[in-house]
């Protein structure tokens, strides 16, 4: 008999082991649901797939009467849109100031300790200074996620440049780069596939803060449905409104991931080889 | 006046006297090979060449002019590794050299302008014999073809002075004297002048016209640091007159 540590699951196994907890977990609630519902049919807690199917059938695909809508998709470009706009946002400032104060020693005497500092501060507490400042609007959550997640890309960006080998600086330098050309053609193309990472690694984050925000103040969105009916304790609507969202920041790392693949075969090589 | 002339040069890294009353003249042409312990100051003295590093006493003149304090395109170098760009092709590799130059704003070439740059950088790859690899990233390369489109990339601009850091101490024996054949050939034709550090004393002997040892003349075992090394030996190779010099040299040297 191996050791357990060198045991390896063949294939379908592997694929029977990973479906398995989520196979499990089905059933259980299947039957605790099954059981709630027979001692009391107005269970609210654990709803019935009938239930969370039927509420996901009015939200989504059946028009709303007065306005025309369907809530669901309504709420699903709404916090899409705030999310893209916000991570986008951060990115760009992230490779931006990052590249600045990792390449150019005045830069980072300049900004590397603000930036280190506004990224200490936590973004929840400034909340309250967002939406007095910015009204309740899209701007202050698009600004939640920003604050929250611009400085730690800053960071991440500005600790990768200084990775960067100095001999492929100096190396530039020989064949005639300037400052600009250094950035524009080593730096540049070679932070991006990190820039990407970094934002996989920011999107938790991102979805975070934006439910935080829609939860406070919003008149749609994902994060706020999901307040909004927890009045009702309509658990057959949050529970499709969850699953949906991580279903979406999977979907977006895995976009992510394939964009970089494609984009910088030669970043992700090494990884393979390791 | 010589083509490089290093005037009583001193480098020292806080109380770390390295390099001490450094004198040395070298004409266009000439190819020094430097050896020395590990640690001596071969690399602080060749970043120095290079602008990377400022002396802290003495100075050092280049063609009549004291030298940039900054890397630029009059000196050429090939390090030991992390010579080449990662994210871009052979071909990409050695043209990003005259993009450079030609593109100042937008960093790329196009067109015609391109063509240009494109053939003489496939003459460049031809010359190291890459051609097979034009298409592929350093990272599909062997540590020797990595060497190669280094040495490739710095001939681009024909560099004032070629620096190479022991280019070829990450690689096999076998492709290492490949790689001097190529060293060799191409400083003949292009009339370079070389500094190459290297481990490999028999190599220092082989490819240069000058031979530089570095070492400490004066040594306090209570303070290590308080003397530099100088260059003990300043050979010329093409002669080769002194058999026992030589001999005797390689066992100081070695016992190091
Ligand atoms: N940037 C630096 N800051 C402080 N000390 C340095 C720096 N660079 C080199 N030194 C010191 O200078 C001395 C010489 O280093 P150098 O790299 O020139 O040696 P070397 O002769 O090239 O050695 P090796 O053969 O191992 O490459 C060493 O004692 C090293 O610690
Ligand atoms: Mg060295």
């Amino acid at each position: 008999m191996k050791k357990i540590m060198n045991i390896k699951p063949t294939k379908p196994l592997a694929a029977f082991l990973s479906l398995l907890p989520f196979v499990i977990i089905f059933f259980v609630y299947l039957t605790a649901s099954g059981e709630r519902l027979a001692e009391n049919p107005n269970d609210k807690l654990l709803p019935s797939f009938q239930q969370i199917y039927s509420a996901i059938d009015r939200l989504a695909f059946t028009e709303n009467k007065r306005t025309g809508e369907y809530l669901f998709w309504q709420d699903t470009s709404a916090s899409l849109y705030r999310i893209c706009i916000g991570i986008g946002i951060s990115s760009l400032l992230g490779l931006i100031v990052g590249l600045l104060t990792g390449l150019i020693p005045l830069a980072r005497s300049g900004l590397s300790p603000l930036v280190t500092f506004v990224s200490l501060v936590p973004p929840m507490a400034i909340l309250p200074i967002l939406f007095i400042s910015f009204g309740l609007g899209e701007l202050a959550k698009v600004m939640l996620i920003i604050i929250g997640t611009a400085p730690v890309m800053m960071r991440d960006m500005q600790s990768h440049v200084r990775q960067l080998p100095a001999e492929q600086l100096i190396k530039a330098q020989t064949l005639g780069a300037s400052t600009w050309l250094v950035s524009l053609r080593v730096i540049l193309p070679q932070i991006l596939p990190r820039l990407l990472s970094s934002m996989r690694l920011s999107l938790g984050a991102a979805w975070l803060f934006l439910i935080a925000a829609e939860a406070i103040a919003a008149q749609e969105g994902l994060g706020y449905r999901i307040f909004l009916v927890r009045r009702y304790m309509s658990m057959d609507v949050i529970f499709p409104y969850v699953i949906w969202i991580t279903l979406l920041a999977f979907l977006m790392d895995y976009l992510l991931r394939k964009t970089s693949e494609k984009a910088f075969p030669w970043y992700h090589s090494n990884e393979s080889g390791k | 006046m010589s083509f490089i002339t290093i005037n009583n040069v001193w480098k020292s890294y806080g109380d770390n006297l390295v390099l001490e009353r450094l004198n040395l003249e070298v004409e266009q042409g000439e190819f020094v090979s430097m050896v020395g312990a590990s640690g001596c100051g071969k690399s602080t003295f060749l970043n120095m060449l290079l602008g990377r590093e400022q002396p802290t006493k003495g100075s050092i003149v280049l063609d009549g002019e004291t030298l940039k304090d900054e890397p630029d395109a009059d000196r050429g170098i090939v390090f030991q590794k992390y010579s080449v760009f990662p994210h871009l092709t052979v071909l990409q590799n050695v043209m990003i050299a005259d993009e450079f130059s030609k593109a100042k704003v937008l960093g790329w070439t196009f067109g015609s302008s391109k063509k240009v740059i494109k053939e003489k950088a496939l003459e460049f790859i031809e010359a190291v014999g890459l051609t097979p690899a034009v298409k592929k990233y350093p990272h599909e390369l062997s540590g020797g073809m990595q060497q190669r489109l280094a040495i490739a990339q710095a001939l681009m601009k024909s560099p004032k002075v070629l620096l190479l850091d022991e280019p070829f101490g990450a690689l096999d024996p076998g492709i290492r004297s490949d790689m001097h054949e190529l060293i060799h050939d191409i400083w003949q034709k292009n009339k370079l002048t070389i500094f190459m550090v290297t481990h490999d004393i028999k190599e220092g002997f082989e490819l240069g016209s000058r031979l530089w040892v570095f070492d400490k003349v004066r040594n306090d075992p209570q303070a290590p640091n308080a003397y530099g090394a100088q260059v003990t030996f300043d050979l010329p190779l093409s002669a080769r007159a002194n058999k026992e010099d030589l001999n005797k040299m390689i066992e100081k040297v070695s016992s190091n």
